[in-house]
């Protein structure tokens, strides 16, 4: 029988949580569908972690209410955590000891029985593809692979609903790839999975529905494609070297989406929204400015950030100070084109 | 009308047999990963084995010319109760900085989004860190012999003697405990420990009698329970006149119940609070 007969796998309804005088949460409603990936894309200090730790029974809320796979988190703590996993910022793999040890004491822990932990270990470190170095000390992986060793752990019991507490904040680029495909494959699988980052791109890529969350409150929510929207989309920009081509750049370019491009005359400087069209409006650009033979610079493919969406929606930036994370676009550039 | 009955499995909560067993298992899960972690790492084993090793060596051969003691058989067989003792003492710097660790890297978080046993985190590292106690304790008795120290009292007296170094060992292992998951910082819980479990160790009767101290301080030194826990050692490791067991025995023992019973709470309590 289906415990939950709504089909959702966590509800959160007007969830408050206070520190002293600091307000972490204060008021989140959310529905995860079962087996849907829900992405909390938000600053630092906006109540991410706050909201993960009440639903993994690690904080009780002041108010509000919190009921995961049909268990309510303060009253049947013990049954939520039988079925929850949690990765979190910080990795929880014992350095000194091998994969495959971190892996079979979380799977002991967890209460699975002592034959079935072994083979369970055995295929996740295969699929997570630490197999290599299953019976090596976890500090002499990279971080990428720590990061994937700690996943593992925290899927050994094979928990339906699963929290990714910024799963790649401070990987490397191939770190951080290797990631999605991981979080892509476990979705496939059927796997709820409730992910906060930083990144608009990361929320893109992987979830189904985004909240965006500023200061304990959801400001807005909707699939990555509806943010984007809000935002403007993606931006191509280029430079012309050639001050009397800057014309016939834009003319090249005009048709590419309903907006019509803007030009900074001083630096020569050639913007156009182009929607969710992406890389198809850049390859589109690089052959219409080809035949119209004009040379262009730093032909770029902005993606909208986090700033964009806070933009949009809040109207002030988004208050990431500590080490500039999130700041600026992520760029696609194809570099210099003739 | 028919109710559909939901997976036993699922929906029942575990009863009160289920949930013990799971403590056990659960705390000696935590004591194997402790106790590997502990023997992966030298500079662990460094600390924990060598340095009281080196502490034999120096005050039999260095400081022990200079110092008369009470007794039979010299200098060593008075040191040797004392530097036993001060070992379980201070193993338990590595309960703090491991708990610690624990606390700040949000280890402790993960496992309490588990369905482990709350207990099994404290109960695991208590666990493993007397195992551990117990194998450098050996390991001294065993450099003690070498360097000629001998039990004067019999299997029973020595066995007692491990048994009472053990159980002050548990005891310190509390405070620590406290003090690791309350103070949370590394190096701040290192300089702590050597605040409270320095003085406690040297001005005691570990390693001078302590009519040889200035009167004031004689005062603090016969009255702290590291000096009881030592007197009773002594007494059960070498008997005789100059050693008499009681009251030093039973007033150890009330001390170690009295510091249990304050610290375990405290300990548990900012256990609670972590994170």
């Amino acid at each position: 029988m289906d415990l939950q007969p709504n089909g959702y796998a966590i509800e959160v309804s007007a969830l408050h949580k206070s520190f002293g005088k600091v307000h972490a949460l204060r008021g989140i409603d959310l529905a995860v569908p079962r087996g849907s990936v829900l992405g909390m894309l938000g600053p630092n200090g906006a109540g991410k972690t706050t909201a993960v730790r009440v639903l993994t029974t690690l904080l009780r809320p002041d108010s509000g209410r919190v009921v995961i796979e049909g268990y309510d988190v303060v009253r049947d703590a013990a049954a939520v955590r039988r079925r929850i996993g949690l990765a979190g910022q910080a990795t929880a793999i014992q350095l000194e000891l091998t994969g495959r040890e971190n892996l079979e004491i979380m799977g002991r822990l967890s209460h699975m029985p002592r034959g079935s932990v072994r083979g369970r270990a055995a295929e996740l470190l295969e699929r997570f593809d630490i197999a290599d170095a299953a019976d090596r000390p976890a500090k002499t992986y990279s971080g990428g692979m720590q990061r994937r060793l700690d996943l593992a752990a925290s899927l050994i019991a094979e928990p339906s609903v699963l929290f990714l507490d910024e799963p790649t904040t401070g990987l490397d680029p191939v770190g951080r790839l290797g990631m999605w495909e991981i979080i892509r494959e476990l979705v496939g699988r059927g796997t709820t999975l409730l992910l906060t980052t930083q990144y608009l791109d990361e929320a893109d890529e992987l979830a189904n529905t985004v909240v965006v969350v500023d200061r304990g409150e959801v400001i807005a929510s909707g699939t990555p494609n509806q943010l984007k929207d809000q935002v403007g989309g993606d931006l191509l920009e280029f430079t012309v070297p050639d001050r009397a081509r800057v014309d016939d750049a834009v003319h090249a370019v005009a048709g590419l989406s309903d907006a019509a491009p803007s030009v900074e005359t001083d630096s020569r400087r050639v913007k156009v929204a182009v929607g969710s069209r992406g890389s198809t409006a850049l390859v589109e650009a690089v052959r219409r400015l080809d035949a119209a033979g004009v040379a262009t610079e730093d032909l770029a493919l902005h993606r909208p950030s986090l700033d964009d969406v806070f933009l949009a929606v809040t109207g002030h930036a988004a208050e990431i100070s500590v080490d500039g994370e999130g700041k600026g676009r992520k760029s696609q550039s194809t570099g210099e084109t003739p | 009308m028919t109710a559909i009955a939901e997976p036993a499995i699922t929906r029942a909560r575990p009863g009160a047999g289920q949930m013990a067993r799971w403590a056990i298992s659960d705390a000696l899960v935590m004591t194997r990963r402790n106790l590997l972690v502990w023997m992966r790492v030298p500079a662990y084993i460094v600390f924990t084995v060598v340095q009281p090793v080196i502490f034999v060596l120096l005050f039999r051969y260095v400081f022990g010319g200079a110092i008369q003691a009470p007794g039979s058989g010299g200098y060593v067989n008075y040191l040797m109760p004392g530097i036993i003792g001060q070992t379980a003492a201070f193993a338990t710097f590595a309960t703090a900085i491991a708990l610690a660790q624990e606390a700040t890297k949000g280890v402790i978080d993960r496992f309490r989004a588990m369905p482990m046993a709350r207990s099994a985190v404290l109960a695991g590292r208590l666990i493993a860190d007397s195992i551990r106690m117990l194998i450098v304790i050996l390991v001294i008795i065993g450099v003690g012999y070498a360097v000629g120290f001998r039990f004067q009292n019999g299997v029973g007296g020595a066995v007692g003697m491990v048994l009472l170094a053990e159980a002050f060992g548990i005891a310190v292992c509390s405070v620590s405990a406290f003090v690791g998951l309350a103070i949370k910082d590394e190096e701040s819980v290192q300089a702590f420990g050597l605040i409270w479990i320095f003085p406690l160790t040297f001005v005691s009767s570990a390693f001078v009698p302590i009519a040889t101290m200035p009167g004031w301080l004689q005062v603090f030194a016969n009255n702290q329970p590291v000096t009881l826990v030592i007197n009773a050692m002594r007494a059960m490791a070498l008997g005789g006149p100059h050693f008499p067991l009681n009251p030093a025995l039973w007033e150890s023992l009330v001390w170690l119940a009295g510091v249990m019973i304050v610290f375990v709470p405290l300990a548990v309590r900012s256990y609670r609070k972590v994170g």
